[in-house]
Parts: C-alpha cells; structure tokens; sequence
C-alpha cells in the first residue's frame, strides 16, 4: 500500500467541493489590482477575505522601500540568520519592530507560522507545561507538538477551566506556559484577557498572546489586545505576524524578558530557516512608519467593521461573535450549502473566506469575511447587499446545526 | 475505585454525543476512525473524560491512544496515580 492510500477519503470530499463549483480551498485570483479588488474568472471582484486589515499592500511608501531594498542588496539572503542571512536591514527592523511594540526585544522569523513554532517550540521542552486554548490555531498546535511539552487544552476564553486544569495539574517543577489569541482566527473573538490575568496573578505562569489578527488593529497605538485591555505589562511574550496589517510576509516575537535573545540559539524554526528577502524586511519597516503615521487606518477600520457587522445583524444572519472586530464570521447549515453559496458569492462578485471542520471550532461551516481600512462605505453596504441577494435566497441556511 | 468496564461504560456514554453515526461502541473501537470523527472532536471528547475523573490527559499522550480501550486504561493509569 502507498504511503498517500491514508488521504484517499480527502480525493472524494474535494471531488464533491468541485462538483458543486469552484476549488474553494485553492481559489485562483487572476490578479489583485489592490487592497480590495481583485479578478477571478474573469471578473472584477471586492475582496473581503484575505485579512489585509490595514490596506498597506499597495501603499507607495512600502512599495518604494521594497523596490529600493531589492535593486540594493538583492533578491535573496540565500541563508539563516545565524549564518549570512543578518543584515543590517533585519537588525533595524527589530530594533524599529521593538519601538513600536514597547518591547525591549524583539526577533523576527520567515513566516508567521515558523513565529509561533519557533517561539513556543523555543520556550517550552519537555519538561514543561503549555496550556493551549481549544480554539488555537493550527501553527500553535503545531509548536506545541514539537515543543515535546505536557499539553493541556483548556475550553475556549474560559478563564475558569484554565484555573481548574492549573489546579488539577498541582505544582510540577517546570514551566508552565498559558497560550491565548488576540483575536481568534475563525469567529473573531477577543480573548477575556483580564479574566485569564487574574488567573495568572492567583496560580503564577508565563502568558503568551498572539496577535497575529490584531497587532495593528487594537489598542490606542495598534499594538493588539494587550494594549487596548491595558494589560501589556502582565503579557510576557507576544508573537505576531507581517502577513496581515503589515502587508508582506514573515513573523515576529516579542517580550522585555532578560533571557529573551537566548531565543536566537534555541529556536530552530529561527535557527534553520533562510532569513526573509530584503524587499520583505524594507516594506514591513516601512509600513511599521505608516501604522504609526496614520492612526486614521484604524480608526476606518472600527468604522467598517462595525458597519459590516450591523449590516448582517439586520439581515438577521447568525454571527459567530456578538462584538464586531474586523473578522466577521456566519455560520452556514452545513458544508454543501457553505460551498454553493460561496460559489455564488463570488459570481455576484465578492470574495470572502469558506471555513469548513475541522479548521473552525465546534465543527460549523463559515462564510468568515476579513473587513479592511480599504474598503469604501459603499464596499461594505456592496457586501451587505450581495449577502442579502445570495444568502437569503436559500432557505434556512443560518439554522443553527446542533444548538 | 472504579472498575474495567465501569471506566468503559462511562467512556461510551461521554463519547455518544460525538458517535453521530451510531457506530456499536466496542473495546477495539478505534475513537478517530471508526467513529469517523475529525482530530478537534476526538481532543473534545478527551476533555469531557479529564472532567468526568477529574484527571489531566495531556495531548501528548493522546498519539498513542486509538481505541477505547487504549483511553480505558490512560484513564485507569491517571486515576490511580492521582
């Protein structure tokens, strides 16, 4: 028997996607114009689905910086940085990184995935605890699993249940390592972060946030989660990632921890990688300025999510988080209807996200949409109106599945 | 203490709510395939068993656990050496 027999139940469940329209989880783009237009199939369509919260993918500055970068020191840095893949370009970018995240250090690694799998599967051995919400995103599970760490699944921004596990679990010698999110990926849920503070501050562990969905997006200075709940100083280490507001690709981590930098001789993800390009390093530090620059963006931001937000509670479709944030997320009855309505969608001529089991939580199906500083109030009430047309023109397609 | 098949009785009734295909629950059942549930239904379920015995099963352990049995005895070995 082949090595790959194991995945022929995945040929039939993707036959049956195909069957009823487009490869949803492999979506062609044409060509992106912007921030929010893009063609598929040949035709002009707004995109709400690719998380480019603050809209600087085309930003001039950025671009010129990226071009600059890369007629000066080239396409690559064919190494790691720990052989010649540190440049000044990298240096300066977590010096600038660190600035605007109030940090004292700051590293960054090749993707966002490789941020979480470097920094966790850094931090914690075998000796370890990582308490993992549920809800987690895969790259945190990921981590976790090659950290060799005990693990311990706590029930999503259930303070309570982490507090109950922690007790359970009694005093060990070694770490203990509480992992949450800024803004969960799929329903675009804050995590309670006061309630999980005040657990810290009663059984004593290390709290890592990722703010992958949020840097950028919350606080007064768009520093995530943290700082809009005014708990930055409880937060020991904080991860993110440059493929959302920052516009590129790659990730960091963050924290005022003395022995942080150890993290450079630890990290293998860090360690074995090839350092991001410098065009990469020139345009997040360029959009690093613009963030700063223009609180403006995030304000446009909140404007429109809460103007999403609104529109689908009025079309009385079932949202996954009450709060609005720019991840807005409606279940769908069940996976065949998720695809033919998305199919639809993007005939009608919006692009957002399909998010089927088991990617989301509690096994529901999503039309999970991305809102950015880019789109026009005129884009947002565009979406409001494609959803009325295409979504409620099946019926029942929002009855809830099991509740 | 709780018996073999007391643990096993009690595991089959945790696991019912995710059993939606009404698959005969047998020592040898393996929980993901059988079932035919995902890999977050099966860490669901192990979650309801650590509150039901007030015990930890740390994830790691769980690539080694496949059948009912398997997670019989993991509940056996914690709730003893709790």
């Amino acid at each position: 028997m082949s090595i790959l027999e194991k995945y022929r139940p995945l040929v039939e469940r993707h036959k049956k996607m195909l069957e009823l329209g487009r490869n949803a989880v492999g979506l062609r783009m044409d060509d992106v114009f912007s921030p929010t237009r893009a063609r598929i199939d040949g035709k002009e369509v707004i995109l709400a689905g690719t998380n480019n919260y603050m809209a600087i993918t085309f930003d001039d500055a950025c671009i010129k910086a990226g071009q600059k970068a890369l007629a000066d020191h080239g396409t690559g840095t064919t190494g790691s940085r720990i052989a010649n893949g540190s440049y000044a370009l990298h240096l300066e970018l977590e010096k600038s990184l660190a600035g605007f995240l109030k940090r004292k250090h700051s590293i960054v690694f090749s993707t966002g995935y490789q941020a979480n799998l470097g920094t966790i599967a850094g931090l914690a051995g075998p000796r370890d605890t990582v308490f993992l919400d549920a809800d987690s995103h895969s790259s945190i599970y990921d981590a976790c699993t090659l950290s060799g760490a005990r693990l311990i699944r706590f029930k999503h921004n259930n303070a309570d249940d982490l507090a109950k596990r922690l007790r359970r679990m009694g005093d060990d010698e070694g770490g203990r390592l509480v992992v949450l999110e800024g803004i969960y990926s799929m329903f675009g849920d804050r995590a309670p972060l006061q309630e999980f503070v005040d657990v810290k501050r009663e059984y004593g562990f290390e709290l890592l946030v990722d703010e992958a969905h949020s840097t950028g997006v919350l606080g007064q200075g768009g520093r995530g989660l943290a700082d809009e709940a005014g708990l930055e100083s409880d937060v020991d280490f904080v991860v993110g990632t440059f493929s959302k507001s920052f516009g590129a690709i790659g990730g960091f981590a963050a924290s005022d921890h003395e022995l942080f930098e150890m993290l450079r001789f630890a990290s293998r993800a860090y360690m074995f990688s090839a350092s991001p390009s410098p065009a990469t390093i020139a345009t997040v530090k360029e959009a690093i300025n613009q963030l700063e620059a223009r609180p403006e963006l995030r304000q446009k931001l909140r404007d429109n999510s809460a103007r999403l937000h609104r529109g689908f509670k009025s079309l009385g479709l079932e949202l996954c988080c009450d709060v609005p944030s720019p991840i807005i997320a409606v279940r769908i009855v069940d996976e065949p209807t998720a695809i033919v309505l998305w199919n639809r969608l993007v005939d009608a001529g919006v692009y957002v996200n399909i998010a089927l089991p088991p990617g989301t939580p509690n096994g529901v199906c999503l039309l999970r949409c991305s809102v950015s500083a880019g789109h026009s109030e005129q884009d947002i009430d565009r979406i409001i109106a494609l959803f009325e047309t295409v979504v409620l023109s099946l019926p029942e397609v929002t009855a809830p599945q099991n509740s | 203490m709780a018996t073999d098949d007391e643990i096993f009785a009690t595991l089959c009734r945790l696991i019912e709510p995710f059993n939606t295909e009404d698959v005969k629950l047998e020592k040898n059942t393996d929980i993901a395939a059988d079932l035919n549930i995902d890999s977050v239904s099966v860490m669901d379920f192990v979650m309801e068993v650590e509150d039901e015995f007030d015990i930890d099963i740390p994830l790691n352990v769980l690539g080694d656990t496949r059948t009912l049995s398997d997670l019989r005895d993991v509940v056996k070995a914690r709730v003893k050496g709790a």
